[in-house]
């Protein structure tokens, strides 16, 4: 009887952590993430369907039981799961064009957690990362150094990063670096 | 860093999160196959390149990926005005009769989300 191989994913930089002056970088845990694109018109039966409203307010993020969304622009949303869900499953009865795309795979988070959160952030990201600018529940697509990455504040001294996982060598070196300098 | 108004995210953001994407308001024509070579090298190839204010298309490329417009002035970089994409292009000797700060740049931190206030009619004004 033939042997049943089962492959290990191994997540890039699974498990990392790095202690800086008043930040601290961690590697979090996989999640379920999906892209979704749609109209106005689907859009109620989806936050329905998701069990989150989805946010319509630029630089906004919706969070229900372990499922965020983050608005990216004015038809695209990134919904990251971490309570084991199934979003492109929940996404499948619903009627209306859209577009669900599971990213799961394609993204690393990394949670930078400090009083030095946002400098170490702002080492690479020239958006106003100050509370006025950039509430707790902000969330926004935009750049580190080089790279593209998305940018949610989860508490004043806490964010979430999630970049692609082929940057995810260059984003965790870069905030290294950066919170070494703090 | 120049600070552009995206009219999506409705906010001015850092310029590394944008890009140009040339002239705006250059219309396909909508029988491309009848066009002569004359017509299309226009279309193609030649534009304005103006000294001064230029209507030009920009996406907001790692931000919410959206294209608009904007005018600009290539003398001074300075954005007049940023417009979502579909929007008529607006009145050019308006532009230049408003002027002001438009790209906020100089504005106090605590100011920088606030609209442009609507020009003053100077009607009955001496
Ligand atoms: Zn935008």
């Amino acid at each position: 009887m033939a042997k049943v191989a089962i492959a290990t994913r191994q997540p890039a930089h699974a498990g990392k952590s790095l202690g800086g002056h008043g930040v601290s970088l961690k590697v979090l845990e996989p999640a379920s993430r999906m892209s979704l694109r749609a109209r106005p018109a689907a859009v109620a039966a989806l936050s329905k369907a998701i069990g989150v409203t989805l946010p319509e307010k630029p630089k906004s993020s919706a969070v229900k039981a372990g499922r965020t969304v983050l608005w990216l622009g004015p038809d695209e949303w990134l919904v990251i799961d971490e309570a084991g869900g199934d979003p492109i499953g929940d996404c499948a009865s619903v009627k209306g064009l859209h577009s669900a795309v599971d990213v799961s795979h394609r993204n690393v988070g990394i949670a930078v957690i400090g009083p030095n959160a946002a400098d170490t952030i702002n080492a690479g990201c020239p958006q106003d990362l100050s509370l006025a600018a950039f509430p707790v529940g902000a969330a926004s697509r935009t750049v580190l150094g080089k790279v593209e990455m998305v940018l949610l504040r989860t508490g004043e001294d806490a964010f979430r990063l999630e970049c692609w996982r082929s940057f995810s060598d260059y984003v965790w070196g870069f905030l290294s670096e950066a919170a070494r300098d703090g | 860093m120049l600070l552009i108004h995206c009219p999506y995210c409705e906010e001015e953001r850092p310029e590394l999160e944008f890009r140009n994407a040339g002239e705006a308001h250059i219309a396909r024509s909508t029988n491309i196959a009848a066009e002569s070579d004359e017509d299309f090298e226009k279309f193609f190839f030649i534009r304005s390149n103006p000294k001064g204010v230029i209507f030009e298309r920009w996406r907001h490329i790692h931000g919410c990926a959206r294209f608009f417009n904007a005018a600009r002035d290539t003398i001074t970089d300075r954005f007049l005005l940023t417009y979502k994409a579909g929007e008529p292009k607006p009145d050019l000797e308006k532009l230049k009769a408003d002027g002001g700060p438009a790209a906020w740049a100089n504005r106090p931190p605590d100011q920088l989300n606030e609209k442009p206030k609507a020009k003053r009619s100077t009607k009955g004004e001496a």
